[in-house]
């Protein structure tokens, strides 16, 4: 059952600091608890727990059976979850990078988006496919890539992205529950901190983030349910992942008011919140990492000027990363930081 | 989970590979067969591909115990060239240390030994002709070395400094280098395996001489790439080399989740019916011979070649890779076909063309010779300190001309450097 608000329960739940690594390494340990179905897959997944650990563990505790190792061949991790999820299992495979999923395209797109479409209801495809995407870590074109606006683009595909370790969390036991494919990418510049993109001042781990502290047991945050960040009235920052941190830290030395949206899904995306929001404050900053033309910005932009055009007292900023492959050398001058950010918030202060 | 096994039929049971050691464990390899050398029969270039199909289950060696070449695949090699052999495969591991060495200094943010698989990627180098092409993985840099490539420009490329032909934006290693007929890599997996085919395709459309070769893990020859690479090749008989350098271990899976529990990876071959050799990667001499037999037939429109070259990754995958959590530690050290190196060296020394004493002394020249190198590369900058090519360098080359959008993006970027960097001068 996905709740509305956290159950009184939840709130006296004891917690603990989790990293985002963490976060997910117990959600999916409470969802293979409780549900026989979950099976966990991926490349170095299982013996080894991953190559960012997020599954460390899991395969002593719940058996090879459950959380395995896979060839390597995207197209076979998810279509093997399809057809899983035609069985009755929930699959939870991993695409060890983002920028290693298009092999297994065409089994997303083709297949997994459209198998409750096309059966009438028939054959569903419960699966969540989890991915580390996004840069900054010196990962090259390879290792770095943002592709979100790839799937928000496909009819039948939800795209959901954490920003916190209380929010991986709750948003991936969601995902794994939903009864339709879930896209998960995990913004892996933030598994062990939350970096403001200041990248030449030293990092924070998570343990000194008010967002660290995670309840222990079982809990979901619905899908489609966006996160005030921060309330203000300036204007709206509407950002997901790495970017929610990246914008609140700009706009904090900026000294600006603004009131800063985590998106936290994009499809189903909480446009209640994100149209409130613009009414309000009247500009709107829309921020991602991911390369600008036909970027998920896009979507959001024409969506605000469509429902909140007569509100708006400024043009909508949208500040993303260029577009160009993510070069390695340079990728701090790739990255959308605090220079690009600062100048779109001057430019909407100004307007 | 509830069984739904109907009536008195058997519960279906998943099987999951298991690789047979883990860390901590002693290792015993007397599970791998290896067949004496010499002992594999050598069929003529020409042959039907099924003539091969024996070797895809065998092994072709070379050197023996005592540390002679022996048997129909012996290349009979001259002395000088043995010793190119040996000091290209030295150099090669005398430039990975060093430079992963240099990413531990945090002089780049990444690097890829291909410790213990030298033989695997020089031999084959030495096999060809300078100009056919190689499309290879990311494991290859003794192919760069074997063709003369400068150390210099790789160790540019690895520090992604301004010296670097790639202009900083690929991951280290993922070199390019068209005048020396070597693909660029691409960093996702076996996605070169089809591109050899066009190539090799492209060569026989226009009547050229030159062939093919191309180089995969054994554990991404799971992707479809590998699939769509063999039929295509298979097909049109395409002038291409495979080569699958099964090093047992595809970061933390063993070769067990590449299907290596059930058959050999030459004997992918069988299926497609196309020529296959399984050969002794850590023998330089047998993976010589193996490659020239297949370029020699490819040349003469005899089609393509599968290659498992059956070694071992001596090292972690990578720097960022750390093998003592997932695989016993005992492995290198047992690994019951040697070091490929090594196994040279005394080749020669059991010739009377070489000696210890040559050996050191080439061991040290060819470490100053990587020291100058690197010293020569820092000059132009390491990773991370500035001197990187020059911001409106990223824009170029995602396109033949720069588009409009991408040339506001590109005073953007050297707008926002003004103003992070004021005093800031473009060198």
């Amino acid at each position: 059952m996905i709740v509305e608000e956290a159950p009184v329960s939840l709130q006296d739940a004891p917690t603990r600091r989790l990293n985002m690594i963490e976060a997910i390494n117990d959600a999916l340990d409470i969802m293979m608890t409780r549900d026989p179905n979950i099976v966990v897959m991926g490349e170095d997944v299982g013996y080894f727990g991953g190559v960012f650990r997020a599954t460390a563990g899991l395969q002593k505790k719940h058996g090879k059976t459950r959380v395995f190792d896979t060839p390597i061949s995207e197209c076979g991790i998810i279509g093997v979850a399809v057809g899983m999820g035609a069985y009755g299992l929930r699959p939870v495979p991993e695409i060890q990078f983002a920028d290693y999923i298009y092999p297994g395209l065409d089994q997303l797109v083709s297949e997994a988006a459209r198998l409750r479409y096309r059966s009438a209801g028939e054959f569903i495809a419960p699966l969540t496919v989890r991915s580390p995407f996004g840069g900054g870590i010196f990962g090259g074109q390879t290792h770095s890539q943002s592709p979100e606006a790839l799937f928000t683009h496909v009819s039948g595909i939800k795209t959901v992205i954490p920003s916190t370790p209380h929010d991986a969390k709750g948003l991936l036991i969601a995902a794994i529950e939903d009864n339709d494919p879930v896209i998960f990418f995990e913004p892996k510049r933030i598994y062990n901190g939350p970096f403001n993109g200041y990248y030449d001042k030293p990092v924070e781990p998570w343990a000194k983030h008010d967002d660290s502290v995670v309840p222990d047991g079982y809990y979901s945050i619905p899908l489609g349910k966006a996160r005030i960040v921060r309330p203000g009235q300036a204007f709206t920052v509407l950002a997901y992942g790495t970017m929610v941190h990246v914008a609140a830290a700009v706009c904090a030395e900026k000294g600006v008011d603004a009131e800063i949206i985590d998106l936290r899904s994009l499809v189903p995306l909480d446009i209640e919140t994100v149209e409130k929001s613009v009414e309000k404050t009247g500009k709107c900053l829309i921020v991602h990492e991911a390369t600008r033309t036909c970027g998920f910005g896009a979507e959001l932009s024409a969506l605000v000027q469509e429902r909140c055009f007569y509100h708006l007292e400024a043009p909508i900023e949208r500040v993303t990363g260029f577009d160009t492959p993510y070069p390695h050398s340079l990728e701090w001058a790739y990255f959308p930081g605090p220079v690009r950010i600062g100048e779109a918030i001057d430019r909407l202060t100004k307007a | 989970m509830t069984s739904n096994a109907r009536g008195n039929l058997p519960p279906l049971s998943l099987h999951v590979p298991e690789p047979k050691f883990r860390p901590g464990d002693a290792v015993d390899y007397s599970h791998i067969a290896i067949p004496a050398a010499g002992a594999q029969a050598r069929p003529d270039e020409g042959c039907v591909a099924a003539e091969t199909h024996p070797l895809c289950l065998d092994m072709v060696r070379v050197l023996d115990e005592d540390h002679r070449a022996i048997g129909p695949w012996d290349p009979k090699l001259d002395a000088d060239t043995l010793r190119r052999m040996l000091r290209t495969m030295a150099l090669t591991r005398a430039f990975d240390d060093r430079m992963y060495r240099g990413q531990r200094q945090g002089k780049t943010s990444f690097y890829m030994k291909c410790t213990g698989e030298e033989a695997t990627s020089v031999a084959p180098a030495m096999a060809l002709a300078d100009d056919d092409m190689v499309f290879p993985s990311y494991r290859q840099q003794g192919i760069l070395i074997s063709r003369g490539y400068p150390l210099v420009e790789m160790v540019n490329q690895i520090y992604s400094n301004r010296a670097d032909k790639l202009k900083g934006r690929q991951l280290p290693i993922m070199y390019s280098a068209r005048d020396y007929s070597f693909f660029t890599i691409s960093g996702n997996l076996a996605t070169q395996y089809p591109q050899a085919v066009g190539w090799a395709m492209a060569s026989a459309i226009k009547g050229d001489s030159r062939i093919a070769a191309t180089w995969i893990g054994e554990g991404s020859t799971a992707e479809g790439d590998f699939h769509a690479a063999m039929t295509f090749a298979a097909v049109y008989n395409a002038p291409v080399i495979f080569n699958v350098v099964n090093n047992q271990w595809a970061i933390s899976s063993f070769s067990g989740f590449a299907g290596a529990e059930r058959t050999t990876f030459a004997a992918r071959a069988i299926g497609y019916g196309i020529a296959g050799i399984r050969v002794d990667g850590n023998d330089p001499l047998a993976v010589y011979a193996a490659t020239r037999w297949a370029a020699d037939r490819a040349r003469s429109n005899g089609g393509p070649t599968l290659i498992e070259h059956f070694t071992y990754r001596a090292e972690g995958h990578s720097t960022s890779d750390d093998p003592g959590q997932y695989r016993s530690a005992q492995e290198r050290e047992e690994w019951p076909l040697g070091d490929p190196i090594m196994r040279l060296k005394r080749h020669l020394i059991a010739l009377g063309e070489w000696s210890d004493e040559q050996h050191d002394a080439m061991d040290r020249e060819l470490m100053d010779h990587v020291k100058a190198a690197t010293k020569e590369a820092e000059k132009n900058g390491i990773l991370g300190h500035g001197l990187h090519h020059p911001f409106h360098t990223m824009f170029e080359d995602v396109f033949e001309e720069l588009p409009w959008h991408l040339k506001e993006q590109s005073e953007q970027a050297i707008r926002e450097r003004r103003i992070k960097w004021p005093e800031w001068k473009e060198s």
